[in-house]
């Protein structure tokens, strides 16, 4: 991350003369799309949602993977898991269902297999995590502390928690407060927090991993639903239940954004069925300060670049310099 | 050998039965490099209902003339909105997926399409007959519904050299029944079957190779998301814990699979 951080900033605080001529040539045609969440500088804030991504060598034939802001991995845990019996995935109007089982191939195999290629690009590596048990979310953070070219933790709270009968991290204050709370003295590297809309209120969720130690909040994680086949009688996931994204989910996902944006003095990052740059746009606007891509990864894999142009070109029409100017610039009162 | 997106224009639309669809695409690059086996994901419409692309198996593949065909039935809304699409109009591709069938056998070998699942079997049947080996040792069964789905498609066949044997539900052409009613006679002459159909057709095609001792590919369709591995959606029982489809297959050796025999 040192090397990285160093090379966004050279141009701007230190350059030779023959780099200024680049430089200013860069200033005045294009707008500045950095942003920082904690202490993690992006090139741009378009990153790429775990679940939605693999390990994103998935993608590299379809996908400049250097033009992404960050990119975050598919959710590891402890041991490796096989994730549920099919059918996993189900389509439903403007969205689908899966119930994947969080299949990933655990931390060990992922740290010897899959880090070699994600350090050889130039994006951001986040990493998600997840966990049974506050233990386990510790041994996976110590682990990935001591990695090179993991530039963040995302901690996926959405799973039960085995030890305390299942009660899951994702849908109590206080649980994910501890969870964070475990991460944080196992890692020092910024820790991003991803929460479950399935909740009553979102907002006490953010301010309690806010005051546990994050350093953001990513939102939303998929709405739980599930569909039936009439003919069959039968659910049409093996889980019968599971987690619905996609864009007919980004109208509770924004709603959950401003609301969390105006509670918490966290970085706000925001997911949920964005597939356009004026999709991303609605979530700066209501105070996320980058977005994560995610299902549209399946149905478009460019989105996420073409985002990143839009944004550029948003920004020119509206002679905005400076991508961190929009964020949370929603207007609600007369003015 | 990689897989790319690129927009492909619809250059000719046939209606093979009345919900049966045959659809040209020039798509020289996709063409060139398609392998029988393999798959495209299409978008069917720009817009976000229905929103997952489609998965196709490549059903003629012309490098000469930069083509690729596929072949489907409309069984749902992706379906149908992609059977009215117009010639003229630009798709959404990414492809060539997955891995295809291994062409390696020189022995005689039975092709076994059913309903759709005859698809993949054209573009096999193709690349076959051009590797010069001895096709009228070769067998190719067809089964579908009725006449209409299968007559077009069973003289492709016969025009390529292949002897066809066709079965149909309502015996309209071929035999009335089952195409494994067919191939207790076949099965001795052969030394491998590829496969694609029904997954019923399959697991009693699977048995009947597994006791005869011949080799069967087959190839599965699921429900996929990406086509690229990332979704992990597309998961289905091995012999070994789960695999997906997407990249392990969609073309599997039969014994590596759990099938309920």
């Amino acid at each position: 991350m040192e090397s990285l951080r160093g090379e966004l900033k050279q141009p701007v605080i230190e350059s030779s003369d023959t780099e200024d001529a680049e430089i200013n040539l860069g200033l005045c045609g294009q707008p500045d799309l950095r942003v920082q969440i904690g202490s993690l500088e992006l090139r741009n804030p378009v990153m790429t949602a775990s679940g939605t991504f693999g390990y994103a060598r998935e993608f590299e034939n379809l996908v400049d993977l250097d033009h992404l802001g960050g990119i975050i991995v598919k959710g590891i845990s402890l041991q490796p898991r096989p994730g549920n019996p099919p059918p996993r995935i189900f389509e439903t109007a403007c969205g689908m269902l899966n119930a994947i089982g969080l299949e990933n191939v655990g931390v060990d195999r992922f740290i010897s297999g899959k880090m070699q290629y994600l350090r050889s690009l130039s994006t951001p590596v986040v990493v998600n995590i997840l966990g049974d048990s506050l233990e386990e979310y510790s041994e996976i953070a110590r682990k990935l502390n001591e990695v090179d070219g993991v530039a963040s933790l995302e901690i996926n709270i959405s799973c039960p928690n085995v030890k305390k009968g299942g009660v899951a991290f994702g849908t109590v204050p206080e649980m994910a407060a501890r969870v964070t709370e475990a991460v944080r003295q196992a890692s020092d590297l910024p820790l991003i927090v991803k929460l479950s809309p399935n909740v009553t209120d979102i907002v006490l969720m953010a301010k309690a991993v806010e005051k546990a130690g994050a350093d953001a909040v990513s939102l939303i994680n998929t709405l739980i639903g599930m569909a039936i086949d009439p003919i069959t009688r039968r659910p049409r996931l093996a889980n019968v239940i599971g987690g619905l994204s996609g864009p007919a989910i980004k109208p509770v996902a924004l709603r959950m954004v401003w609301q969390v944006a105006q509670a918490v003095s966290l970085p706000v990052i925001g997911i949920g069925g964005i597939t356009t740059a004026d999709d991303a746009l609605e979530f700066f606007l209501a105070g996320a300060s980058a977005v994560q891509v995610g299902t549209a990864n399946f149905y478009d894999p460019s989105a996420a670049e073409n985002i990143v142009q839009g944004i550029t070109a948003y920004l020119q029409e509206q002679g905005e310099d400076r991508v961190v100017d929009i964020i949370g610039t929603l207007k609600t009162g007369t003015e | 050998m990689s897989e790319f997106q690129q927009k492909c224009t619809l250059l000719t639309r046939n209606r093979l039965a009345p919900d049966v669809f045959r659809l040209t695409f020039e798509a020289p690059k996709l063409a060139a490099q398609a392998q029988p086996g393999q798959f495209v994901m299409v978008r069917v419409i720009d817009g976000l209902d229905p929103l997952l692309r489609r998965p196709f198996s490549i059903h003629r593949n012309s490098v000469s003339n930069g083509t690729i065909s596929l072949l489907f039935k409309v069984i749902g809304k992706g379906t149908d909105m992609l059977a009215q699409r117009c010639v003229g109009d630009q798709l959404d591709f990414v492809g060539p997926l997955g891995n295809g069938f291994d062409l390696s056998c020189k022995q005689p070998i039975c092709l076994i399409g059913g309903g759709m699942g005859i698809a993949p079997l054209l573009f096999l049947a193709e690349q076959l007959q051009q590797t010069g080996r001895e096709i009228e040792k070769d067998h190719v069964l067809l089964g579908a519904r009725n006449r209409d789905e299968l007559a077009l498609l069973a003289e492709e066949f016969s025009a390529l050299g292949y002897a066809v044997q066709l079965a149909t539900d309502d015996g309209s052409i071929g035999h009335k029944g089952f195409i494994p009613d067919l191939l207790d006679f076949v099965l001795p002459t052969v030394e491998r079957v590829y496969t694609c159909g029904p997954h019923l057709m399959m697991e009693n095609i699977v048995r009947q190779c597994q006791q005869a001792e011949v080799s069967c590919q087959v190839s599965l369709e699921t429900h996929m998301a990406c086509g690229m591995g990332a979704c992990l959606g597309c998961t289905v029982n091995g012999k070994k814990g789960l695999v997906h489809v997407c990249k392990q297959g969609p073309v599997f050796n039969a014994d590596h699979l759990e099938w309920s025999l």
